[in-house]
C-alpha cells in the first residue's frame, strides 16, 4: 500500500541546487541553536475570507499557554517538554475506508495551498483565545484519498512516545490521544488542518507539526501532532470519552446552554481580557455550522 | 525546648512575613504582569492552593508539638489559622469579583449547583466562625471545652478543601492526592492518639480522681500570659 516518500528519495532539484541545499543545512544546523521564534520557518499563506475580524492573542500567549496533555497536566509544562519531539521527519497515514491510501511526508503538506485562518479557539476548561493558523481545509486531504461510500467518520491519531511524555508513561488517558468527526464535520469547509501559526510553522507546543482544529469545538477535539487519519464506519471511541464518558461527549460542539457536569460553559476568559465574556452557540460559527446538527438534541448529543 | 518571650515575639515576626511572602508574591507578579498568560487563573490558583497549605499547616501543630515536646509551637497556631482564613476571604472575593464579576445570581447557582464550588463554599463559611472566635475573650466567653470543640471544625474543613480541589481538576488528581494523603495522616495520627488514651483510660491507668490526660489536649491558644 505505501509508496516511496517524496522526502525519502533525492528530488532531481535538489541534487542540482547543491549550494541552495548546502545553504539550507546550514540553516538548519544553525537552528538548532536559535530560539525556536527565530529559528521558525515563515510559510506562504493567502488570507481567508473564513478569518475572524478579531485581534489574534499575542503569539507568546498562544504558545505559552494551552494543554498538551501527553507532556504535562498544567497550561506551561509541555513548552520546555515539547523541545524534545522530533517534527522531521514525519508523515501522516491516510487510510481506512478509501479508495487511495497514502502516507504523506510534512513537506509535501507544506506545498498544498496554504491559508492563513483567523479562528476563536474555546476550551472546555473555559478560556478562549483568537488565533490565526496556517493551514488548508481538511478536505483538501481527504480528496486525494477518495473516501468510499461507507466511510462515516474520521478518526485522528496523535503522536505518542513514553520516552519524552511523562503522562503518557503514567498512562494518565488511554494513549495515543485519539480524536474523531463525522464525515460531514470533516469534510466542513472551516475544519482545518493547521500546519502553521503567526505565518511560520507550528510551533511545537501547538502540535507540530501538524493539527487539526475545528473552531466550533471545544479544544480538546482539535488533535494535536497528528501521525494517522483513519477514515471508518463507526463513531470513534476518543479518548476523552472512554476516561470520563459523562463529561466529554463525541460532538463537543462549543454551547453556553451545555454546562460540563462540574462547571459552568456560558463565559469564558478571554486570555489577555480581564472580565469574562459570554460564550456563543458553537462558539460564534453557528451561522456556518449549525445545520449539520438540525434536529439534533445537542443536550443528548454534548 | 522552652523558649523566652521575647524568642516568641520574633518567631511570630518571622511567621508573619512568611505567610505574607505568598500575597507579596502574586503582588509583585501582578505588578510586573509575570503571572503568565492568564493571570487571573494564576491568582485564583495560588490564592486556592496557599489557602490549603496553611490549613495543612495548623493541622501539622499539634502533633510537631507533641512529637517534640516544644509547647511554644501551638501559641503559632493562631497566627498561621488567621492566615488561613485571610487567604481563603481572598480566594472567594477572587471568585466573586475576578471571575463572577459579582453575578450574584451566577454565584448563587454555582454555590448550589457545582458540587466543587459547593464544598469550597462550605469550608469557607466554616472558617468563618473560627476566624471570629481566634481571640482571648472568645475563649473565655465559650470556655475552653466549647471553644475547642468549634475548632475542631478544622477537620471538616480541611477535609472539603481537598475535595474541592479534587472535584476541580480535570483529569490528573495526582496533586490533590497528596494533600489527601496529607489530611488523611494528620487526622489519622489524632485518631490513633485518641484511641491509644481511650484504651489507657480504660486499663485504669488514671486513678478516678484525676483529671483524664484527654483534657491536657485543650491547649489555648492564647496562654494567660498573653
Ligand atoms: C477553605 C476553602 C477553600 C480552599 C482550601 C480552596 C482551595 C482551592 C484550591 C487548592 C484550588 C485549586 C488550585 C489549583 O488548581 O492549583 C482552588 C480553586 C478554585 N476555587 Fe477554591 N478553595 C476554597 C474555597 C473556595 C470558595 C469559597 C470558592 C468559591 C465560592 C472557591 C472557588 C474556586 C474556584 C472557582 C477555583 C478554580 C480556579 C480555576 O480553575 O481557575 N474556592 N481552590
Amino acid at each position: 500500500m505505501m509508496h516511496i516518500l517524496p522526502s525519502e528519495i533525492t528530488p532531481a532539484q535538489t541534487y542540482f541546487d547543491r549550494r541552495k541545499f548546502i545553504g539550507a543545512a546550514g540553516a538548519l544546523a544553525l537552528s538548532g541553536l536559535l530560539p525556536a521564534s527565530a529559528a521558525a520557518q515563515s510559510l506562504i499563506a493567502r488570507k481567508s475570507p473564513l478569518s475572524v475580524l478579531e485581534t489574534p492573542t499575542p503569539r507568546d500567549d498562544i504558545v505559552n499557554y494551552g494543554n498538551f496533555l501527553e507532556f504535562a497536566s498544567d497550561k506551561h509544562g509541555h513548552v520546555e517538554r515539547s523541545k524534545l519531539m522530533a517534527v522531521r521527519p514525519w508523515t501522516v497515514t491516510v487510510e481506512g475506508l478509501v479508495a487511495k491510501p497514502r502516507r504523506f511526508a510534512i513537506e509535501d503538506l507544506l506545498k498544498l495551498p496554504l491559508e492563513e485562518r483567523i479562528y476563536r479557539h474555546r476550551c472546555v476548561e473555559g478560556w478562549s483565545m483568537v488565533v490565526p493558523w496556517v493551514g488548508f481545509p481538511l478536505s483538501a486531504l481527504l480528496n486525494q484519498v477518495e473516501p468510499l461510500g461507507n466511510a462515516k467518520y474520521v478518526e485522528f491519531i496523535s503522536h505518542v512516545d513514553p520516552a519524552i511524555m511523562p503522562n503518557v508513561r503514567r498512562q494518565l488517558l488511554d494513549w495515543p490521544y485519539l480524536e474523531g468527526l463525522r464525515m460531514d464535520e470533516a469534510l466542513h469547509p472551516l475544519t482545518l488542518i493547521a500546519v502553521g501559526l503567526y505565518g511560520e510553522v507550528l510551533p511545537k507546543p501547538n502540535g507540530a507539526p501538524l493539527r487539526l482544529v475545528v473552531p466550533w469545538k471545544y479544544g480538546y477535539k482539535s488533535a494535536k501532532s497528528i501521525v494517522s487519519i483513519r477514515l471508518v464506519e463507526h463513531p470513534p471511541n476518543t479518548v476523552w470519552m472512554k476516561a470520563v464518558p459523562d463529561e466529554y461527549g463525541f460532538y463537543a460542539n462549543v454551547n453556553p446552554g451545555v454546562d460540563h457536569p462540574r462547571w459552568s460553559q456560558a463565559k469564558e476568559r478571554r486570555i489577555g481580557e480581564f472580565f469574562k465574556r459570554t460564550t456563543l452557540p458553537f462558539n460564534g460559527y453557528a451561522d456556518q455550522v449549525a445545520s449539520l446538527y438540525a434536529g439534533m438534541d445537542l443536550r443528548k448529543f454534548f | 525546648m522552652s523558649i523566652s518571650n521575647g524568642q516568641l515575639a520574633a518567631i511570630k515576626v518571622a511567621l508573619f512575613l512568611l505567610c505574607l511572602l505568598p500575597l507579596a508574591w502574586l503582588g509583585w507578579g501582578a505588578w510586573q504582569d509575570a503571572l503568565g498568560p492568564n493571570p487571573i487563573e494564576t491568582i485564583q490558583r495560588d490564592l486556592g492552593i496557599w489557602t490549603l497549605n496553611l490549613l495543612v499547616a495548623t493541622l501539622c501543630v499539634t502533633p510537631l508539638r507533641r512529637m517534640s515536646g516544644w509547647a511554644w509551637l501551638g501559641r503559632l497556631r493562631r497566627m498561621i489559622g488567621l492566615f488561613a482564613f485571610f487567604y481563603a476571604l481572598l480566594h472567594f472575593l477572587g471568585y466573586v469579583w475576578l471571575d463572577q464579576f459579582f453575578d450574584w445570581n451566577a454565584i448563587a447557582k454555582d454555590i448550589f449547583k457545582r458540587p466543587f464550588i459547593t464544598v469550597g463554599f462550605a469550608a469557607f463559611v466554616l472558617l468563618i466562625p473560627l476566624a471570629a472566635t481566634s481571640n482571648r475573650f472568645a475563649i473565655k466567653r465559650l470556655g475552653g471545652r466549647r471553644w475547642q470543640t468549634l475548632h475542631r471544625a478544622v477537620y471538616p474543613i480541611a477535609i472539603f478543601g481537598v475535595i474541592h480541589y479534587w472535584w476541580l481538576v480535570k483529569r490528573d488528581v495526582a496533586t490533590p492526592a497528596l494533600y489527601a494523603l496529607a489530611v488523611l495522616f494528620l487526622l489519622g495520627l489524632r485518631a490513633l492518639w485518641r484511641e491509644q488514651e481511650r484504651r489507657e483510660q480504660l486499663a485504669g491507668k488514671y486513678a478516678p480522681q484525676q483529671p483524664p490526660r484527654l483534657r491536657s489536649r485543650i491547649i489555648p491558644i492564647v496562654s494567660r500570659r498573653d
